[in-house]
């Protein structure tokens, strides 16, 4: 396995296709130009990395502290402007996050970026602040069900929940970041209105969270949902409020990545190697993965501040870690040249 | 010059095309309001696998497809046995097939005596490859494009005498593995030769799947200069991970015939390992999410690729199988 990831000479892409990846991913020419006559792309876009969160979070092997906080290090190298740390919920809920003190104390935190960490309440809100996290993150959901059934109560519930926490970090003056989980699908309740979806965002947004990421938790959305969805949600929250976590289950990631992006969308969360599988479709893959975003991203002439190549070492190393196969094709292609 | 085929062989053809496409617009995008799919498994994705399956499995493979609703499926190529050993079984495969009506079984032909022996077998449609760089024919069939459409200008007059149509595919489209970037002025010119010479569907490869969004748009604005749009199919490889976005692309820009293979069958010769072909499934699943008919039944499709990957004792590289096949 070791030897399947070790990638040789990628480093230079030494080879004539390597040579040619680099003109392939980058079509500097098109910059704002748009993929569709009269709709234009955005000429930034924003990666939230997840990897080291809710990619580790999903994943059956437990990962060493020391590893955590390399991977982040080099997360942090690669030109990632907000990377997602660790998550504040009881390791009796998540062990794999168990050691999100240590990780926090332990990363060697780069200006200009952020990690944010995951509170699902007041008290893991303070440990948070304890332990020198800068910003927050709390999660809601469209499904009723799925609120239910993943934290324990309503959807109401945990909005209240969330105001102590949004109270608090205002007071200390740290920012929160929303998200809304099941946006398109539930593994309980089936198709979800994006009027519950809007209903759920707007209240983030009202309470005070500066950006919303919208997940389509189980990956069932494709062009047809997403947009549907995101037309609902952008009549409530300005679009530069937004952010799109498309999970990769059903392969569809990088086409709904592509509607939000003609949609105004200009945040996108994904995952280093695509870590982080679907508990709801066991062995079936979740989250995005990042170079294959990237790879997308800087061939529409999108910049991203992300050096491919450096992404690419981050995922290898963690998937060395993990003793298992990325998956991320960029990753996949590039490392057999 | 001519831009079109002759009269009759253009009405006849017309059957083939999507002549008439109807648009539905999902905010402020237009899409065709059905698409085409052809399916490539038994053909291009047999092909690029490491195992040779058995006459019999393929077959039974193409009458599974043919069940689903799939109007269109690349049965086998009449390339010589020396260069494709996986196909060595073609004549066997094209008369074991039981054909369904409605479906239509095209084969490659890469010259005269393939097209003589297709049609021996009882083929009734045809395809040739030319490409859009000269390294790639070269390296690939041993001749360049100019050579190679002389070849496929023989196979094209013989079949219009003998009322076969023939598709013609573009490979290289959005880059080669020699040559790197490809200009989609070279594309564009290709694919005008082909059409020109009486193919009356010419399909755009992305055989290396290096393509994105981006060199998608700027090689169909390239292109549909000099081929009509309803003409063009787009023919994506996953290796990147960019074959459902570079569709959704193409179908924004009024493309609405796709090729893709049960359970993303065929590898990449050019990134060992990688993925090639696009998944049926995956592309399906794409295209009903998103209200766009197909007249293809998923589940089957799914099924027909559970048989073939068990045959050739391989994971499927269709995310949807993956995710049907374990969801709690």
């Amino acid at each position: 396995m070791a030897a399947v990831m070790r990638l040789v000479n990628r480093s230079t892409l030494s080879s004539v296709m390597g040579q040619h990846y680099a003109a392939f991913s980058s079509s500097a020419k098109l910059t704002a130009a748009g993929v569709n006559a009269g709709h234009t792309l955005p000429d930034k876009v924003k990666i939230v990395e997840v990897g080291p969160r809710d990619g580790l979070q999903n994943e059956k092997t437990i990962v060493p502290t020391e590893a955590k906080i390399n991977l982040i290090d080099m997360l942090s190298e690669s030109g990632l402007p907000v990377i997602e740390a660790t998550s504040f919920v009881s390791p009796k809920w998540v062990p794999q996050m168990a050691d999100q003190v240590e990780v926090m104390k332990g990363i060697s935190r780069k200006p200009g970026v952020s990690y944010p960490v995951l509170t699902p309440n007041l008290k893991g809100f303070q440990a948070a602040v304890k332990a020198g996290a800068a910003e927050v993150a709390i999660f809601g959901a469209a499904s009723e069900l799925f609120s239910k059934k993943n934290i324990n109560c309503s959807v109401d519930e945990s909005l209240q929940r969330f105001d102590e926490v949004m109270k608090a970090a205002k007071e200390a003056g740290v920012p929160v970041r929303g998200y809304v989980s099941c946006v398109v699908g539930c593994p309980y309740e089936g198709k979800v209105a994006p009027e519950k979806v809007a209903h759920v965002a707007k209240r983030l947004y009202s309470m005070g969270c500066y950006e919303i990421s919208l997940g389509d938790t189980i990956g069932v959305g494709t062009p047809g949902s997403i947009t549907a969805m995101l037309e609902a949600v952008s009549k409530e929250v300005p679009v530069s409020a937004l952010a799109v976590h498309c999970h990769d289950t059903y392969g569809q990631a990088l086409a709904n990545i592509l509607v939000a992006l003609q949609m105004g969308i200009s945040v996108i969360d994904s995952s280093v190697a695509g870590l982080g599988g679907c508990p709801y479709a066991q062995g079936a893959s979740g989250n995005v993965a990042t170079e294959d975003v990237v790879y997308m991203l800087h061939g529409l002439g999108i910049q991203t501040g992300v050096d491919l190549s450096k992404l690419m070492d981050a995922g290898a190393f963690i998937c060395r870690t993990l003793n298992r196969k990325t998956s991320s094709k960029v990753a996949q292609a590039t490392c057999k040249l | 010059i001519l831009h079109y085929p002759d009269k009759w062989y253009f009405s006849f053809c017309s059957h083939f095309c999507c002549s008439l496409i109807i648009f539905q617009n999902i905010t402020g995008h237009e899409y065709p309001e059905f698409v085409k799919i052809v399916e490539v498994g038994p053909r291009d994705g047999l092909q690029n696998e490491k195992e040779i399956v058995p006459t019999g499995v393929k077959i039974q493979l193409i009458d599974m497809l043919s069940g689903t609703g799939l109007s269109v499926i690349e049965a086998t190529s009449f390339v010589s046995s020396k260069w494709v050993p996986q196909m060595a079984d073609h004549t066997d495969v094209l008369r074991g097939i039981q054909r369904a009506p409605h479906v239509r079984y095209p084969v490659l032909t890469p010259n005269l005596q393939g097209f003589q022996d297709a049609v021996a077998a009882g083929a009734t449609e045809v395809a040739v490859f030319g490409s859009a760089s000269e390294t790639f024919s070269k390296k690939n069939i041993n001749c360049s494009i100019d050579e190679s459409m002389l070849r496929f200008e023989e196979v094209i007059n013989t079949a219009k005498e003998r009322q076969i149509p023939v598709r013609g595919y573009v490979s290289c489209a959005l880059g080669c593995p020699h040559e790197g970037d490809i200009k989609p002025s070279t594309v564009a010119k290709v694919a005008k030769r082909l059409y020109e010479m009486g193919c009356y569907e010419i399909s755009l490869a992305d055989t290396i799947g290096v393509g994105t969004p981006g060199s998608m748009l700027k090689m169909l604005q390239g292109v549909k200069k000099e081929v009509p749009i309803n003409a063009l199919a787009v023919h994506c490889h996953d290796t990147y991970g960019q074959a459902l976005p570079n569709i959704l692309t193409a179908l924004q820009m009024g493309v609405c015939v796709v090729d893709s293979a049960v359970a993303g069958l065929g590898g990449c010769p050019y990134a060992q390992g990688s993925s090639g072909n696009v998944s049926t499934e995956d592309v399906l699943y794409m295209l009903h999410g998103m209200g766009i008919e197909t007249g293809v039944n998923l589940p089957k499709v799914i099924e027909a690729g559970y048989f073939i990957c068990n045959a050739l004792c391989r994971n499927t590289n269709s995310k949807v199988a993956q995710a049907k096949s374990r969801t709690l």
